[in-house]
C-alpha cells in the first residue's frame, strides 16, 4: 500500500466523520427550544460542509469543486446574517 | 470539531453553544483546510488560503449576530451555577 492509497483512505475517513458530525448537529436544529439555537446549528452545518466540499475535491481529483465550496461558504454566511437579522427585527430592511 | 459538536449538544443555552461551536469550528475547518493546502499545487493553494480567510473573517461575525439577535429577543443567559441534578 502506497501513499497514495492511504492519503485517499484518510480522505474518505475524514469525509465520513464529518459527515457523522453534521448529523449530531441536526439533532440540535431539529430539537433546539429557541430559534437562536437553531440558526446556530444550521450555520455550523455550513462550515462543515464546506470541508466535505473540499474533501470530496481531493477524493475524486476534480479541483474546481474548490470554487463551489468557496461560493457555498458565501451563501450560508449570508443566509446566517439574514435570519438573524429577521429574528432581530422581525423584517430584513 | 468533534468537541464542538458535542458541546452543542450538551450544553445548557443559546450562548454556551455558540462559545463551544464557533472557535472549535473555525479551527478546526481552518486546519482541514491547511493540510490540504500544504500537498498541493500553488493555485489551489490560494484558493483554500482564501476560503481559509473567509471562514476566518465570516464565522465569528455570524456568531455574533447570533447573539445579539437571541439577546434582544428577549432570551436571558443562564447565570449562576448550573443545576446538578440535569
Amino acid at each position: 500500500m502506497d501513499l497514495k492509497q492511504i492519503l485517499d483512505i484518510s480522505y474518505e475517513l475524514g469525509a465520513v466523520l464529518v459527515m457523522l458530525l453534521i448529523f449530531l448537529s441536526l439533532v440540535r436544529a431539529l430539537k433546539g427550544p429557541t430559534a437562536p439555537d437553531r440558526v446556530t446549528a444550521i450555520s455550523i452545518i455550513g462550515t462543515k460542509t464546506v470541508v466535505i466540499i473540499t474533501l470530496i475535491a481531493w477524493i475524486y481529483d476534480q479541483k474546481y469543486f474548490l470554487d463551489i465550496a468557496m461560493v457555498y461558504a458565501l451563501m450560508s454566511f449570508i443566509t446566517t446574517v439574514g435570519v438573524a437579522k429577521y429574528l432581530e427585527k422581525g423584517a430584513i430592511d | 470539531m468533534l468537541v464542538g459538536t458535542v458541546g452543542l449538544l450538551r450544553l445548557p443555552d443559546v450562548y454556551n453553544r455558540l462559545h463551544a461551536t464557533t472557535k472549535c469550528d473555525t479551527l478546526g475547518a481552518g486546519l482541514v483546510l491547511l493540510s490540504l493546502a500544504v500537498q498541493s499545487t500553488a493555485s489551489v493553494a490560494v484558493r483554500l488560503a482564501l476560503i481559509i480567510i473567509f471562514i476566518i473573517v465570516t464565522n465569528p461575525t455570524a456568531a455574533h449576530v447570533i447573539a445579539r439577535a437571541a439577546y434582544n429577543t428577549g432570551i436571558k443567559p443562564e447565570l449562576g451555577r448550573r443545576n446538578t441534578s440535569d
